[in-house]
């Protein structure tokens, strides 16, 4: 392949292998005053495809707010944002999509994204610290649809144990609205001292551009243009990669130690969607540099690679490193101590130019401006039909329960309400020996080794609420993820986020990114949680359906005192229970709804004032050492999260005079934003009640811990019946078992 | 006293135990690479968890021929304590210090959960400060300790009280229920004829501060300290 074929225009099926379309591919021989060569059309595609040049959501993302004083490194500064937590200690996080490669081989497609967002943390100099991971599945009922959730998780399992960083949270979430298109969110969250940041900048004319890790060969090629089209079925096969979490674990401590040891490393830049390419142009970019790459220095897993497929190719595990001039030699020296192979393919030059040479003859000249500033794309908003039918829901045409609590056992054992345990417990959630509060709870919680500090860190996000209503649901799922790490006691800091969402070229999917990216903007500035970092995933549909719009966030907090949190699980026999919070829970897009009536549909809301309100109450409350327990109230309603604190504690619930507000069904079950299950004792009621009244938050009363059976008004169960239904529900669903009672 | 914690490359619990060894039970903690050869400085050396050599062939099977397994050896043949924790004790019996071998759970999938271990015998320096019987609460982490050994060898275990730790309920009784991966005869943790090198799977060094969940790790360390002291 040489420059020389380049002149006749390429025909449809090639632009459509490299993602462009023929104007862009136009506009891009305008910028270049000549028409690209077949290796440059395919590094200019890459770059401006979503998943690099996020040519259709840039214009959209920048209504989040991204700034604040505990901000360090802010959105797409970096291949992850920074967020300070005292103690000179950064906190580095960011999640990302690995949708497409999971739809089409779950195991390595889940594997190679939890690889993938733990070189974007350790870029960073960071040590990645925890893991978690944001699910969601078709129908377990099909045989497919077990076999892509099973998959997924088995390979987040074997990646991210054989890393040795915990997977200590995430969600799971299983729906029709995912079938053939499972999305599988990666977060890792990183911990270093401001000092030590490491930038990927490719910056010093002469410096030295090392390849390290795993040879190039033939895998993945085209996987950033391919997750920027729809059908994931039809366009992924051949390009899934294939991970080496050893090889990444080895990558891992040799570039930590390198940064530690010697001060000849002056940026490290892991190598994602586009491999060498997105690496190379990405590093100069920030550095405001060109990049020369000598293409015969690349070790390659196959014989006969051509400049293009060494280009675009997707290995994993790899890293480019730049080392000071005349310097490679003791880089290199770290990481042949842990037998990881590495080359000098290149030189910063300063020419602003990306310059790709094999064996001396040039096969890809491109200005690297050209490369980062991907054209964008903006449409009208327009507010879809389906909105209409999905609207108010009807409460007269539904009969309330007959039997409160077959009802309430049948929403236990729903795979979207019972115990995530069959999955958690596939995950090492406790190496590092940080883990305080463990997967099962609200958010996970660890401890910050030599200083009185912990993390919380949630992931949160309601796709079949963002359907009904995008802005409520792009302000839930921020409100929420900070509502369960408030609910441990922690300040919500910032967050991270992964927009999943359909075709942008599509209406309705642009209307929906568009509002939920609005609701996400007022819940962050509400809350004062400014966005860090993120990813977008878009083209998300099989057979010309659409998913749920699905915006999930990474929301992390700091205990400024690990000792003064709280968990979600009673712990006291006599404990009064209470809800706070001014949320009125209503059927409108709830799981009891979807369950027990088969239906999507209803009007969900959100009063972020209220929100801020519960959420600093419960702080107050858990600093000032007042509560017992404090539980988020969301998916299942009421009855649902007294049953899971009553579980976590193994202590029952009296309740049998639950004042019922509205139908029964509607106060057992229903959902709202901004309420909270807490417990206390009865000799803190008075404290409580007297802070929720200066906060001008309300509080109702529930009922008392205590016992070996869940009466919750009507509803009377043994704890040691109703257990069982909820932790087996989503094990029986993954085992392809119908799920009991 | 003086203690090394091994590194192979995959180790992953090598920091944990280093810490615990170090900043929670005050023994002077060291690691020891792969590749040396030489751990004469020390009283006790641990095989830490983790994925050595990415588990791939078997697991263990590459560390446990590692340069620094004679060295582990020569510190065996001298009577010195050997404590290998999961991953660990995979290598020990890959090196042919401990007897037997490890299989796939029986669930088929990694399990990361709280159990209960019985301390079978007290006659070794990893529990020489428990009592017998005693129950201890410590989290497992793996997808391969289903410990499997043919019927002489389990007999020798039996008659000259090699079993060190057996999976049981929280009141101490054993059955099919509490044996979290199927490994024979509920064991845990064994230990060798000499009975200073122990291999278990669970996890102590995650069991060694109340705000981690627990401190029942502590009796392996102490035992180890008293041991060291006498």
């Amino acid at each position: 392949m040489t420059a020389t074929s380049a002149h006749q225009p390429p025909s449809d099926e090639t632009l459509r292998e490299v993602a462009l379309t023929r104007d862009e591919y136009h506009f891009a021989a305008d910028l270049l005053d000549r028409p690209p060569n077949p290796v440059e059309l395919g590094i200019i595609g890459g770059m401006w495809s979503e998943h690099c040049g996020y040519k259709h959501s840039r214009p959209l993302l920048s209504r989040l707010p991204s700034e604040g004083p505990q901000v360090l490194i802010g959105p797409g500064e970096e291949n992850a944002g920074a967020v300070d937590i005292g103690h000179g200690l950064a906190i580095v996080m960011k999640v990302e999509s690995h949708n497409h490669p999971s739809a089409v081989e779950p195991f390595q497609g889940a594997a190679t994204g939890v690889g993938g967002i733990l070189r974007d943390i350790f870029t960073m100099g960071a040590r990645p610290i925890a893991l978690l991971d944001s699910l969601r599945f078709g129908p377990l009922d099909d045989r497919r649809g077990r076999y892509l959730a099973n998959g997924i998780v088995g390979g987040i399992a074997w990646y991210g144990n054989c890393m040795g960083v915990p997977t200590v949270g995430g969600e799971v979430y299983v729906s029709g609205a995912y079938r053939g298109n499972p999305l599988v969110n990666a977060m890792c969250v990183g911990l270093i001292e401001h000092s030590q940041l490491t930038s990927a900048a490719a910056s010093g004319v002469g410096n030295e551009l090392i390849l390290v890790g795993a040879d190039t060969g033939r895998d993945g090629i085209h996987g950033a243009t391919f997750a920027s089209v729809d059908d994931p079925e039809a366009s992924h096969r051949g390009v899934v990669q294939v991970g080496n979490p050893f090889m990444e674990k080895l990558l891992l401590e040799a570039c930590l130690e390198v940064l530690q040891t010697t001060d000849a490393v002056l940026g490290l830049q892991d190598l994602g969607a586009t491999g060498l390419t997105s690496s190379s142009v990405e590093s100069a970019g920030r550095g405001g540099t060109g990049v020369a790459l000598h293409l015969e220095h690349v070790a390659r897993r196959a014989s006969g690679m051509t400049p293009y497929e060494v280009m675009l190719s997707e290995s994993q595990e790899r890293m480019l490193v730049v080392a000071a001039r005349g310097r490679a030699a003791e880089v290199q020296e770290v990481f042949t101590k842990w037998g990881l192979h590495s080359d000098v393919i290149g030189e910063v030059t300063e020419s602003g130019l990306l310059e790709v040479i094999d064996n001396g003859q040039p096969a890809a000249t491109l200005p690297i401006g050209m490369l980062t500033d991907a054209p964008t794309y903006t449409y009208p908003v327009e507010r879809p039909a389906y909105l209409d039918e999905v609207g108010p829901i009807h409460l007269d045409a539904l009969p309330e329960p007959e039997d409160p609590t077959d009802a309430f056992l049948q929403l236990l054992a729903s795979p979207n309400i019972s115990s995530r345990r069959p999955i958690y417990r596939q995950y090492d959630h406790m190496v590092g020996a940080n883990t305080v509060i463990a997967p099962g709870g609200d958010a996970a919680v660890l401890r910050i080794k030599d200083t009185p500090l912990g993390v919380a860190i949630a992931t949160d996000g309601n796709g079949r609420t963002t359907y009904l209503d995008p802005f409520v649901g792009g302000a839930a799922a921020i409100a929420e993820s900070a509502r369960n790490v408030s609910c441990t006691g922690a300040r919500p800091l910032a967050f991270t986020n992964c927009l999943n969402f359909g075709s942008p070229e599509q209406p309705a999917a642009y209307y929906q990114l568009s509002r939920a990216i609005d609701g996400m903007a007022a819940a962050a500035r509400a809350l004062e949680t400014p966005v860090i970092s993120g990813n977008v995933s878009l083209y998300n549909e099989s057979g010309g359906e659409a998913i749920w719009p699905t915006p999930v966030v990474g929301m992390l907090g700091v205990l400024d005192e690990l000792d003064r949190r709280c968990g979600a699980g009673f712990t006291a026999e006599g404990d009064e229970i209470a809800v706070l919070g001014a949320g009125r829970p209503r059927l409108d897009g709830s799981e009891y709804l979807s369950v027990a009536h088969g239906r999507v549909s209803g009007c969900p809301e959100i009063n972020l004032v209220d929100e801020v309100a519960v959420q600093r109450l419960v702080r107050e409350l858990i600093v000032a050492r007042l509560l017992s327990s404090a539980h988020d109230c969301s998916d299942g309603g009421l009855a649902t999260a007294l049953a899971e604190s009553a579980f976590a504690g193994g202590l029952g619930v009296r309740a049998p005079d639950l004042p019922i507000l509205g139908r029964l069904d509607e106060t057992l079950f229903g959902e709202s934003q901004s309420r909270i299950v807490v417990s206390y004792p009865p000799l803190a009621a008075a404290a409580v009640a007297a802070a929720a009244a200066t906060l001008s938050v309300p509080i109702r009363p529930v009922g008392k811990v205590g016992g070996d059976r869940l009466c919750i008004g009507p509803i009377d169960v043994p704890l040691a019946q109703a257990e069982p239904v909820w932790s087996q529900g989503l094990e029986l669903a993954l085992a392809g078992h119908a799920p009991p009672g | 006293m003086k203690a090394a914690v091994v590194v192979f490359p995959g180790s992953n619990c090598d920091a944990d135990t280093l810490h615990v060894l170090g900043n929670v039970v005050g023994m002077n903690a060291r690691y020891a690479w792969h590749a040396d050869t030489s751990l004469d400085d020390v009283d006790l050396v641990v095989l830490p968890g983790g994925f050595s050599h990415g588990d791939y062939l078997r697991t263990g099977a590459m560390a446990a021929r590692a340069p620094i397994m004679s060295a582990v050896r020569e510190h065996a043949d001298g009577g010195r304590p050997v404590l290998g924790i999961c991953n660990g004790f995979q290598i020990l019996l890959e090196a042919g210090l401990l007897p037997g071998a490890m299989l796939l759970n029986d669930s088929t999938q990694f399990r990361c959960e709280w159990t209960h271990l019985r301390v079978e015998s007290t006659d070794t320096p990893c529990t020489s400060a428990a009592s017998n019987g005693q129950v201890l609460r410590l989290p497992i982490a793996h997808a391969e300790g289903n410990y499997v050994i043919d019927p002489d060898g389990l007999a020798h275990l039996h008659d000259q009280d090699r079993v060190v730790f057996r999976y049981v309920s929280a009141s101490g009784n054993r059955s099919p229920k509490t044996n979290p991966n199927g490994a024979i005869d509920d064991i845990a943790g064994i230990c060798n004829q000499r009975r200073n090198v122990v291999g278990m799977m669970p996890h102590p060094e995650r069991a060694s501060e109340a705000e981690l969940g627990g401190e029942d790790g502590r009796a392996i360390w102490e035992s180890l300290l008293a041991a060291a002291g006498a």
